[in-house]
């Protein structure tokens, strides 16, 4: 049998879903107890987000930009309903969520330019005019930053996963678009999980106490450590070689970090704990985004600069 | 609606399996009674029935058509025209035949998103009905959702808290502040 790269991967990711299953099933067989309820919960819904994921990927380009518009949309949408906003707001935020299905349709047409600086240019300047026009000073300053740094992370950031699909076969590999985001997205993802068991099990020091208690420096190290060796693994899906794996994923894995602890403190600011309840044993849609708001475009980035 | 607004109802278990009975939440957004009557099931929408005030629903035909065709309302004078009339006929009329009412006691839509002074037509009702379970609800977010003023509806999530069945009892002033206790104590912090 044949398969393709992006496909391969996707029976890698169901092997290690099968495996860290079995894990923790005989762990729970050996020490019987509770303690493995909200693992396991958090397993069953790695499978659900992973089987949605890899639906929405191979369906076809289209379907895949609007599943990632709706990834937006919903992050957004979780972000902006924990904030205070003004009721002078409202005009300014209903165009913020309009940018949504905009910027995903410069995607869907391969419209570069105006997908890199849409949000950034035309839409920051729009919608502090808005906001103006709606004729109320008081926390003016604080208002337009909470929605443009929405835009910018959830919309701007996280649309260049869905860029990452129109890039064309890398020079002299297998690879493309596709195959690169699916790097991307597990080497994020299993970045998070081993920053989350290392952080649980190694290390004393915080690295940032007031903002995550359950980050600790050994952790921290750990887990960049081990997503750098895993790397490797997947190393088939990219044009890079040996050292450009391990310095991107190097990148991947200290940024997603940062994501991590950015929306954090996003939250310890608006005072909530999880941002929803959307994913049992996750919290909300952008609990398991947030690394992805930071690693996406610096991937993005970086592979276009220097292979394309 | 579900996907758009993202509408978390909590609390289903509490609405009253007998009919009739009376909703009671705050007011602040076009969205609230749309939003109530998504929690029913399709076939029970003819027996629910928002309380809505004629003088600005009924204030030209296709708003008044359209609100009664879709919605369902009943529609009230807010203001007493004659002491001959029983403004609150129409809602007796209703509660006899089993129907639920959705009674939104600040009489107009919160701008701020707190709760305002509740009128006293819902104690009149409850003396003619001392038995009849009054249902209190917290809406949340609604007015962030659509405020009064707004015709372009921004996609909160937004909360419906629904809270156990009162029986609101003593003189008028006392009963109109149970009904708004048990609204403020699903509002919560």
């Amino acid at each position: 049998m044949n398969l393709s790269i992006s496909q391969r991967a996707g029976v890698i990711v169901i092997g290690l879903l099968v495996l860290a299953s079995f894990i923790i099933l005989v762990l729970k067989n050996i020490y019987p107890g509770g303690q493995w309820e909200g693992l396991l919960q958090r397993l069953k819904s790695w499978w659900i987000m992973a089987s949605i994921f890899f639906i929405a990927l191979v369906s076809n380009r289209i379907v895949s930009i609007i599943f990632f518009g709706f990834i937006s949309f919903w992050a957004f949408k979780e972000y902006i309903t924990i904030l205070d906003t003004r009721r002078a707001d409202h005009r300014a935020l209903f165009w913020a969520f309009l940018t949504i299905p905009i910027q995903y349709f410069w995607i869907a047409i391969h419209w570069y330019g105006m997908f890199i600086i849409f949000i950034p240019v035309y839409m920051f300047l729009f919608l502090p005019i808005r906001q103006v026009l709606a004729k109320e000073t008081t926390g003016f300053l604080s208002s337009t930053s909470k929605i443009q740094w929405g835009l910018m992370a959830f919309v701007f950031g996280l649309s260049h996963m869905a860029y990452l699909l129109n890039m064309p076969n890398a020079a002299a590999s297998q690879s493309n678009g596709q195959s690169l985001l699916l790097f991307l997205v597990i080497l994020t993802e299993l970045n998070d999980i081993f920053q989350f068991i290392w952080g649980k099990t190694l290390g004393h020091k915080k690295i940032v106490p007031t903002v995550s208690p359950n980050k600790t420096w050994a952790g921290f190290i750990g887990g960049v450590l081990t997503t750098v060796l895993v790397s490797i693994f997947f190393k088939f899906l990219t044009p890079f070689d040996m050292k450009a794996t391990l310095i991107i994923s190097f990148v991947i894995a200290v940024s997603g970090f940062c994501g991590d602890v950015v929306m954090s403190a996003v939250k310890r600011d608006a005072g909530v704990k999880d941002f929803s309840d959307l994913i049992p044993g996750h919290g909300g849609m952008l609990d398991r985004m947030d690394s992805l708001c930071y690693t996406a475009p610096l991937f993005f980035h970086i592979v276009r600069y220097f292979y394309y | 609606m579900i996907l758009f607004i993202g509408l978390r109802v909590y609390g289903k278990e509490n609405l009253p399996k007998d009919k009739p009975y009376i909703i009671v939440s705050n007011h602040a957004s076009h969205l609230d009674a749309i939003s109530l009557l998504d929690i029913f099931p399709l076939k029970e929408l003819k027996n629910v029935r928002p309380v809505a005030a004629s003088d600005y629903f009924d204030r030209n035909r296709s708003v008044s058509f359209l609100s009664h065709l879709l919605f369902n309302i009943i529609s009230i004078e807010r203001k007493i025209v004659s002491k001959h009339t029983d403004p609150l006929a129409p809602l007796k009329q209703a509660l006899d035949s089993k129907q639920v009412l959705i009674f939104f006691p600040e009489g107009t839509r919160s701008i701020t998103g707190e709760l305002g002074t509740f009128h006293s037509g819902i104690v009149h009702i409850i003396e003619h009905y001392p038995e009849l379970p009054i249902v209190p609800v917290y809406l949340g977010n609604m007015w962030r959702s659509l405020p009064k003023g707004e015709f372009l509806p921004v996609p909160f999530f937004c909360e419906i808290r629904i809270g156990k069945a009162i029986y609101p009892k003593g003189d008028r002033t006392d009963e109109l502040n149970q009904i708004r206790n048990s609204i403020v104590s699903l509002k919560g912090d």
